[in-house]
């Protein structure tokens, strides 16, 4: 018997998530996550951590793109990547993290996106990169505004720090969350390494 | 690693089955059901739906959809609660078990199960959801004529002798 009334339909869905995910029936779980510059929704597949959308992407978008792209098997529910990434996610803006180890499932990301994003997640902590110098490591050093496109499109945002990429002449550049987020994310980072 | 499937576009993410339409399901459970038993009814239709969810279906009928599951499974629930013998010294569990429903409503339920799926659907909708007729028809994807006649073909089948 449960404790909780039926009526109380939030808590009826959380373990409704909960079981859908015991049984096997879930391919991909979703969570929302606070933080400093807007919540985030954390996706993650049996591999590992598969998106991270930041607050300006529409989350009803970032649903249906995963629904057609991976699954439509996704429902809110308990993850242990979820919860390691929650963890991670925390610590990092704290300033009391600088590598991420939550696991990772990179399936979003193929041929010369996922270089320029492998490359880009060799950036350490604290450092920043060009486009053109992102492009060179993935192996097209011409290839810069392609660069620009990977890095726009990046699936696991702040986890692969597309924030440490900015235009050749040291200007911020775009970002999925703002400029003011990129700008934050940086001099945190800046501030943790002095 | 499961192999990228490849799902219809526009599939709609369970996620927002269950946002957009799990409330009118527990509110089905509980009038079918009552209070005790509707979460255990609720869990069973979703998991249920969950288990069969590709995508594929036609993106406007979720609704009518989940709550033939549902009716599904409330009327399995009256029927194994119909089965059980109840112990005499498990008095207090009884607020736990599906509560008793006339014999007239059992029959009349079973019946609604019955009906062909385009006529049940359009009866739920209309009846346990009080969609207008227009809504009904948008949410099967048919024309208003068409969701006016199966409701009504659905409740001549139901008035007309079993």
């Amino acid at each position: 018997m449960n404790a909780t009334p039926a009526t109380d339909f939030a808590a009826v869905r959380a373990r409704l998530g909960a079981r859908a995910r015991e049984e096997g029936l879930l391919d991909i779980a979703i969570a929302r996550h606070d933080a400093p510059d807007g919540p985030l929704l954390l996706a993650a597949t049996e591999v590992g951590l598969v998106r991270v959308a930041l607050a300006p992407e529409p989350e009803d978008a970032v649903l249906q793109r995963l629904a057609e792209t991976i699954s439509p098997r996704i429902m809110r529910a308990p993850h242990p990547a979820l919860e390691t990434a929650r963890r991670e996610l925390d610590a990092y803006f704290a300033g009391a993290l600088t590598t991420f180890t939550v696991p990772l499932d990179r399936r979003l990301s193929r041929g010369f996106r996922r270089a320029v994003l492998d490359a880009t997640a060799a950036i350490p902590y604290g450092a920043t990169a060009s486009y053109a110098q992102v492009a060179a490591a993935a192996g097209n050093p011409r290839a810069a505004r392609a660069a620009g496109t990977a890095l726009a499109t990046n699936p696991l945002p702040i986890i692969v720090p597309c924030h440490r990429v900015l235009r050749s002449g040291g200007e911020i550049g775009d970002y999925l969350g703002g400029t003011p987020m990129k700008e934050h994310l940086l001099a945190m980072e800046a501030a943790v390494t002095r | 690693m499961r192999p990228v499937r490849r799902p219809t576009d526009g599939a709609p993410p369970f996620e927002t089955l269950v946002r957009d339409h799990g409330p009118a399901v527990l509110r089905f459970c509980i009038a079918r059901v009552g209070s005790h038993a509707a979460e255990d009814c609720f869990q069973q239709t979703m998991l249920s739906a969950l288990r069969g969810y590709d995508g594929l279906r036609r993106a406007g009928s979720a609704r009518a959809w989940l709550l033939t599951i549902a009716a599904r499974v409330a009327l399995d629930m009256h029927r194994a609660a119909a089965r059980a013998p109840i112990p005499v010294d498990a008095i207090e569990d009884l607020a736990g078990t599906v509560e008793p429903e006339p014999v007239a409503d059992r029959h009349l339920w079973a019946r609604v199960d019955a009906l062909a799926p385009k006529q049940r659907e359009a009866l739920l909708l209309r009846f346990v959801d009080d969609l207008p007729h227009a809504e009904v028809a948008r949410a099967m994807d048919t024309s208003e004529a068409a969701a006016r006649r199966n409701v009504h073909d659905a409740l001549r089948r139901l008035r007309s002798a079993p």
